[in-house]
């Protein structure tokens, strides 16, 4: 199973990658059923300002600082579709392969609730941006899923509510009303808890790589809504679903699956049905528990939006756009595999986020790609998860790293001595040629001196030398061993064992 | 004191006689209007301290524009800045909007004196400005009729000379039947000519502020410095602005008018009926060619439009609850009661009816049936329109079917109130520019409107026409 520890999104995706999907197991478990998902994501563009006006976006500002009259909603103000919103839209679409559309509007979503100021949310209901999309996504045996993408439309985020603990008031807070959104929604060909995990840890791979919104669900710059429904195997009819929400890491999406499957697959078993409903996830108690029946759902009044005309998409900006795009993770890994020569695992764990395998390739300029990758998957990753932290969270640059690397290939310092200073390094932000010449780390490459330690191992340990006279070639690695403890590490392994095996064979 | 308020050249000669700074002829102004206020009814309020001190603002304008020191009134859904604006509804007691709406903003750029706010029927919702929560407002010719609605204060208070010129706002004829109704002038432009920012939405794919005067120079005058595009209204049209002063003295020889059977079926009283007789007798003496064409769907629209109209409204009007600004109740326990509660008590019984009406039209299971269905027709009466402006090029009909009715002689039948508009509401569905022009009286002396109708931004030639049949009477 993944390792989630951290508890963090980053940290997971690159476990995740290499480890097996236990897809078949689940499936086995609940035996005769097939689990069928389909996942709605809204993910919040990063642009400057709002999608029809012109207030900051800014994450965790003062309540109610980031307002004006338009996202307010207050009478006689109208929306101005913001380009930027537009433009990162529609780069998500192309990147997913949508079918873009030709024009778009927008519509009215009409619901009562206070952090909804007009009451209705400028949304797109019958002439989305686009449909028809893909997320690729790698199963357990290696093999490539796809998992379609019904479409992808845009729309205005919500404000908060804060409630009360003393449950006596609830406070507006209206900083992220306005913010903007695009809706991804999938076609139910999700077919597990994991299937469902790999496809956000895809999505959210292609959308960070493009630059267009940080997919951050602990601040909510991700949230995904998730339809389970079961059905019996070798049945084309779908079950009735359940939509659950409240999930608040991809984690949390996999376990809330995970006991919805069971849940309904025992309620199946026992001759039940399935009641069409929306669930919450209760990431405390692990279950969810119904929030409203399907009688009870809003009838949402969708008409189009007046305030604002139809849209008209150039292809030729399409076009545009898609010759433009960055490199996306499918293509990036191909690059990786050919032009580094590294095998597939390796190319996975490195393209797994945007910013890895840009640190990769900035350390590849100055240093072996084949020891940037190591130390990358080793070093880095472990003080990754040990701070939770992104890769340019931790306060090392790339050319330190690469510095380390060449320091240990040109025998300055030790393969030990270097995961110091790596430590070093990403603790004090200090340039590594100075921590080493502080730290005496310098490695000893001298061979007079090496030779005058050399001599005293071998007078202390006559049985070992022994061993390896008569071939036992581990011995030498105990020897070279017993040289390190005595120059703290300090000897350059690769001259101490040819000094060894020169004055031991002859 | 002799206050000139005919026309804005007459009163500017005025105010050039009085030779006073302006703050003073100010204080003037707002006693005069304050006191025909009495008897008719046409402002909510007037103050006379604000008008002062937008005066003295204006003094201080190095650049007179063209309407330098004229007192205009607005419609009480037209945004000033740290003004109140209530709709005539009490559910907006007490707001201030804290920006001005684009056309405040432009009037007092070109120098008018913004003298406050013109009673209405709440939101825009009628046609004799008797749903006001303020109460009604009279007809300067008839104390005891209505002066037409839904911007019944800004044409009564331009008609019985409190200011020389108003805004008000035309969703279905909130203008022009108004206007015809009460003597004077009224204009709705092309939908997308004047910015609709910070004009308290009634409808907003209909909506349209549009100018009163007294005479069709003043309209062109004012429709000069609110037209134009502007960032802030996504629906508002990039094209140039013409200077429509320059082209109202040009003959009509060249211009071909057509008369649409449809209006002039039943329903219209005898004396409108004359009066409009009358004036295809005059234009044809002007030299425009009179033809007759035929507008097909027009039997539609009064359906159609009480569909679209209050779908929309619902909608915009669902951001009243009580929740961020204007009238909270005081008698609720929780949100939902909260929502009911203000809602209840803020909104009067025309208000709730076309909420109802709205939210029923969307509701899903009958949107396909009404909303999307009135859509089509709405086509259908825009179809109507280009195909008959490839044989003509504006359109001849009465403004109103009958003259002022008496105060509460329709509010308790909503569908004969709602056939007032029956000849001004189409200009809405199709986007056309309208204008309504006084045409005579009948016989009890109450004023008859004439509208004309032209293709998409055809002001200028609308202007024209109307100035030309104005001249001749």
């Amino acid at each position: 199973m993944p390792m989630n520890g951290a508890g963090r999104q980053q940290s997971q995706q690159f476990v995740v990658l290499g480890e097996s999907l236990k897809t078949g197991e689940s499936m086995d478990k609940k035996g005769k059923y097939e689990t069928v998902v389909g996942l709605e994501v809204h993910v919040q563009l990063a642009t400057k300002t709002k999608v029809f006006c012109s207030c900051s976006t800014r994450f965790g500002a003062e309540p109610n600082t980031q307002v004006c009259p338009v996202c307010l909603g207050q009478p006689g103000v109208l929306p101005v579709l913001n380009k930027e919103a537009f433009m990162c839209s529609l780069k998500i679409a192309i990147a997913l392969g949508c079918d873009i559309q030709e024009s778009m509007k927008f519509d009215r979503k009409n619901y009562y609730y206070p952090d909804l100021p007009k009451n209705y949310q400028i949304s797109q209901f019958d002439m989305p941006l686009a449909y028809a999309g893909e997320v690729r996504i790698t199963l357990e045996d290696g093999q490539e899923k796809r998992i379609g993408i019904t479409r992808a439309h845009m729309e205005e985020d919500a404000g908060k509510l804060i409630h009360d603990p003393g449950g006596m008031c609830s406070y507006v807070d209206l900083n992220r009303t306005g913010t903007p959104l695009l809706e991804i929604v999938s076609e139910p060909e999700i077919r597990s808890p994991e299937e469902a995990h790999e496809y956000l840890v895809a999505l959210k791979r292609i959308i960070k790589y493009l630059g267009v919104s940080d997919c951050n669900m602990a601040e909510g710059s991700l949230r995904c809504d998730a339809n389970i429904s079961l059905r019996e195997k070798g049945r084309s009819k779908l079950g009735s679903k359940v939509e659950i929400k409240n999930m608040n890491s991809f984690k949390a999406v996999r376990d809330a699956l995970f006991y919805e499957e069971e849940r309904q697959a025992e309620v199946l078993d026992e001759g039940g049905t399935i009641k069409q409903e929306t669930r919450l996830w209760d990431e405390e108690k692990n279950v969810t528990s119904s929030m409203r029946a399907k009688e009870e759902s809003h009838d949402y009044r969708y008409f189009p939006e007046p305030d604002l005309v139809p849209f008209d998409i150039s292809p030729h900006l399409v076009q545009k756009i898609r010759d433009n795009l960055p490199e996306l993770p499918a293509a990036r890994r191909e690059r990786f595999k050919k032009k580094y020569n590294l095998d597939w695992y390796d190319v996975g764990v490195l393209t797994s986020e945007k910013e890895i395998a840009d640190f990769f390739e900035s350390v590849t300029v100055l240093t072996e790609p084949r020891s940037a990758c190591n130390w990358i998957k080793g070093e880095i990753m472990m003080h990754m998860n040990e701070r939770s932290a992104g890769i340019f969270e931790l306060n090392i640059e790339p050319g330190y790293l690469a510095k380390i690397i060449c320091m240990v290939r040109d025998g300055i310092i030790s393969n030990l001595a270097a995961k110091d200073v790596l430590r070093e390094c990403i603790e004090r932000g200090k340039d590594p040629a100075d921590i080493v010449e502080q730290k005496g780390l310098l490695q000893v490459s001298d061979k007079g001196e090496l030779e005058l330690i050399v001599d005293e191992v071998i007078t202390v340990n006559e049985k070992t030398v022994n061993d390896l006279k008569n071939g036992k070639e581990n011995a030498l690695g105990f020897l070279i061993g017993q040289v390190m403890r005595k120059t703290k590490g300090k000897a350059n392994p690769k001259l101490t064992g040819e000094i060894l095996r020169k004055k031991i064979k002859g | 004191m002799k206050i000139t308020l005919s026309n804005i050249t007459a009163y500017k000669k005025w105010l050039n006689k009085e030779n006073k700074p302006l703050s003073l002829a100010a204080k003037d102004l707002a006693a005069h209007a304050a006191e025909i206020n009495k008897d008719v009814r046409s402002f909510i309020a007037i103050d006379p301290d604000v008008i002062t001190n937008r005066a003295l603002s204006l003094e201080k304008q190095t650049k007179r524009g063209s309407l330098w020191g004229v007192p205009v009134a607005l419609k009480d859904n037209i945004c000033i800045k740290g003004g109140l604006t209530t709709c005539g509804s009490r559910i907006l007691e007490g707001f201030r909007p804290p920006y001005n709406a684009t056309v405040a903003t432009k009037l007092q750029a070109a120098g008018a004196l913004l003298m406050g706010r013109a009673n209405m029927d709440e939101f825009a919702f009628g046609s004799s400005c008797e749903t006001s929560c303020y109460g009604p407002t009279r007809n300067p010719r008839d104390l005891s009729r209505i002066p037409g609605g839904s911007s019944g204060g800004s044409c009564a208070a331009v008609a019985a000379a409190q200011v020389v010129a108003a805004l008000g706002s035309d969703t279905g004829g909130s203008v022009r039947q108004p206007a015809s109704l009460c003597g004077v002038v009224g204009l709705k432009p092309t939908y997308g000519r004047v910015s609709r920012f910070g004009l308290v939405a009634f409808a907003s794919s209909l909506d349209q502020i549009g100018p009163v005067t007294t005479n069709v120079e003043d309209c062109a005058r004012m429709l000069e410095v609110i037209s134009g595009h502007d960032a802030k209204d996504s629906t508002s049209v990039d094209i140039n602005v013409p200077e429509y002063t320059a082209s109202l003295e040009r003959d009509i020889k060249d211009v071909t008018i057509g008369i649409p059977k449809e209006y002039f079926t039943c329903g219209i009283s005898k004396d409108v009926s004359r009066r409009v007789q009358e004036a295809i007798k005059a234009l044809k003496g002007l030299g425009a060619k009179i033809v007759d064409v035929s507008l097909p769907h027009t039997k539609y629209a009064v359906s159609c439009y009480y569909i679209i109209a209050p779908a929309e409204a619902s909608s915009n009007l669902a951001r009243y609850e009580g929740v961020h600004y204007g009238r909270r109740s005081a008698h609720a326990e929780d949100l939902i009661e909260m929502y009911i509660a203000s809602r209840n008590e803020g909104f009067g019984a025309e208000a709730k009816r076309r909420i109802l009406l709205g939210t029923y039209a969307l509701s899903s299971g009958y949107y396909d049936a009404y909303y999307l269905k009135a859509q089509k027709v709405r086509t259908k009466i825009a179809d109507d329109f280009r195909a008959v402006f490839t044989a003509c090029d504006c359109i001849l009909t009465p403004t109103s079917p009958t003259t002022a009715f008496k105060i509460g002689e329709r509010i308790d039948d909503p569908l004969k109130m709602y056939l007032s508009d029956i000849f001004t509401i189409p200009a809405n569905l199709a986007g056309l520019p309208a204008i309504s022009v006084p045409c005579g009286e009948d016989k009890s002396g109450l004023p008859v409107g004439l509208q004309f109708m032209a293709g998409p931004f055809k002001e200028e030639m609308l202007i024209r026409v109307a100035h030309a049949y104005e001249r001749s009477r």
